[in-house]
Parts: C-alpha cells; structure tokens; sequence
C-alpha cells in the first residue's frame, strides 16, 4: 500500500483519523443514498417497460390504420386534412428530486378535445380511427417519455454513486487505515527507543556515580 | 410551455400532426439532424424520434441522456418494433445494476 510519503507524526496521525471518520460517514451516507436510489429505479424502470409495451403495441394499431387510410386517399387530401390541426399539446415541465437527482415531470395540457381537423367528406374512417386511436396513446406517450427519461437519469445517478461508494470501500478507507496503523507502528517504535535510551543512559549515569564513590 | 415533437418517415409521423406534435418527416441523415438540433435549440420537452431514425443521429441522443430535457423517446415506426426501445430500457438498467435483472426470466 501506498505508505511511502506519510510523516510519522502525531500531527499527521490526527489529521488521518478525522479524514478517515469523514470517508466512514460518506461511505455510509453514499451507500444509503444508492440503495434508495436503485428502490426508485426499479420502481419506475418496471412502469416504463410496461408503459413501453402498451404504446409500442398501441401503436402498431395507429399506424395499421393509417396505413389503410392513406392508401384509400390521395396524397394530397390527406396532406391537406392534417395540414393545419386544432389539436395541440402542450408539456409544462417541473422537475421533481428523487435522492437529489431532478426528474422531469410532464404535465402537459391538451387545447382542445376535438382531434378531427377536417372534414367527413373525402376523408376515409380508418383515417378517424387512427387518429382516435393516437389520441388514446397520447397519454401514455407522454408518461412513457417522462418515465424512460427518469430511469436513464436515475441509472446515470447510481452509477456514479456506486463507483464513489467502491472508491471510499476498496480505495480510500483502506488507504487511511493502513497509513495510520503505520504512523502508530512508528510512534510506538519511536517511544520504546526513547524509553531503552533513557534506561541506558540511566545505567550509564549510575555506573559513573558507583566508579566515583569507589575513587573517593 | 413547452412542445413535443417528433421525427421520422412521413407513413409514420404524419398522423401525429393531429394530435399537435410538431412533425419532422424525413429519413435523410442529414436533415434528421439538422431537425433534431433545431428542436433541441427551440427547447423542446419530449422528442420522439422512430427507431429508424434513431439509428441515425444515435450519439446526439446519448448526448442529451444525462439531462433533465428533451426526452428522447425512440418509438417503433409502422414498420413495427426492432426492439430498440426496450433494448434502451435494458441498457439503463444494466447501467444502474450492473446485471439486466429485468428482463432475465424471459429469454
């Protein structure tokens, strides 16, 4: 481990425990904020594959009946019946914070009921139903998007917290741990040295007390 | 407010016009792009793109992932569903997990 540039001090030591009661409780927060993060998560990834195969299979039903619709009318007709529409939707965004990521929330506000911009003269029913059809998906569109774009947020979220809660577990409180059970195996090295010099130099001033008494 | 559009062939976005999406119809690489930036510029809050044009401008739409919008939202043209969008949906959660747990009991 990387030990090489630790100052054996007790100065050293103090700074080190505090960061390391620091990397404790971040870890600790960290780990708690990703848990709650992925309960999220697989909270709205399992509304949105459901919503997913709703709209995906709902849509297939829009596009068969425009299909129809499009090759019973000309080209041109059904260009013009869409071309200027009374329907418009609207999205109003608020973002709401899940575990301090801001997801979006659409609520989205449509202007009018009436979805037919034309006329029943020239205009094929499968062309109706269709559109009718599109009408009944829009909701879920719409709750489709707002919960596909949550879970990519939310994912790209926990992610990043994971690697920060394996750096703090495998890297960093490791590290700290290691470094001062080194400056504590120094210092305790250090102390008994100084406790033989002292016992030496003890024995060394007694000595010289018992041969000066001897002299005299 | 803000306003949904949507790109992709004309068979399959032209009846979106209805229902007040702004529609981009076109499959041309190019100007899907320069459709897709102008929608983002505009501010836009959802863009649906079919899956066939996501194909296209696929890492201007990775781009835009970690942001809280546009939404971008691929969704099957009438040419039905290569399963790309849950193929998304998969991606993520491998992302987050670490493993696809969602979608291990059916294949």
């Amino acid at each position: 481990m990387a030990i090489a540039n630790v100052n054996p001090n007790r100065m050293e030591l103090s700074k080190l425990k505090k960061r390391l009661e620091t990397a404790r409780r971040g870890h600790k927060l960290l780990k708690d904020k990703r848990d709650g993060l992925m309960k999220e998560f697989l909270e709205i990834v399992r509304v949105n594959k459901a919503l997913r195969e709703t709209v995906e299979a709902n849509l297939k039903g829009v596009y068969e009946n425009f299909l129809v619709a499009s090759a019973i009318m000309s080209k041109q007709v059904l260009e013009n019946s869409l071309m200027f529409p009374k329907h418009r939707v609207e999205v109003g965004i608020q973002t709401k914070n899940i575990m301090s990521v801001n997801v979006p929330v659409f609520n989205f506000e449509q202007k009018q009921d009436d979805l037919y911009s034309y006329g029943f003269f020239g205009t094929s029913g499968q062309l109706d139903a269709s559109i009718n059809r599109l009408g009944e998906v829009l909701p879920d569109l719409l709750a489709l998007a707002e919960k596909e774009k949550s879970a990519q947020l939310l994912a790209a979220e926990i992610e990043k917290t994971r690697r920060r809660v394996n750096a703090l577990e495998y890297v960093m409180i490791p590290q700290f741990t290691e470094k001062i059970r080194f400056i504590k195996m120094k210092l305790d090295e250090s102390e008994r040295s100084t406790t033989t010099r002292l016992m030496k130099v003890k024995d060394m001033m007694i000595k010289e007390m018992l041969s000066k008494n001897n002299m005299s | 407010m803000y306003r949904v559009a949507i790109i992709g062939d004309r068979e399959s976005v032209l009846s979106f016009k209805a229902v007040g999406f702004d529609v981009a119809d076109t499959t041309d690489s190019a100007e899907v792009l320069s459709a897709f930036n102008d929608f983002v510029s505009k501010n836009y809050a959802i863009i649906f793109v079919t899956e066939q044009v996501a194909q296209l401008i696929e890492t201007e739409i990775e781009s835009y992932k970690d942001r809280p919008y546009p939404a971008v939202i691929v969704i099957p043209n009438n040419r039905g569903s290569s399963g790309m969008g849950m193929d998304a949906i998969k991606k993520s959660v491998e992302r987050a997990v670490g493993a696809d747990i969602l979608f291990k009991e059916e294949n």
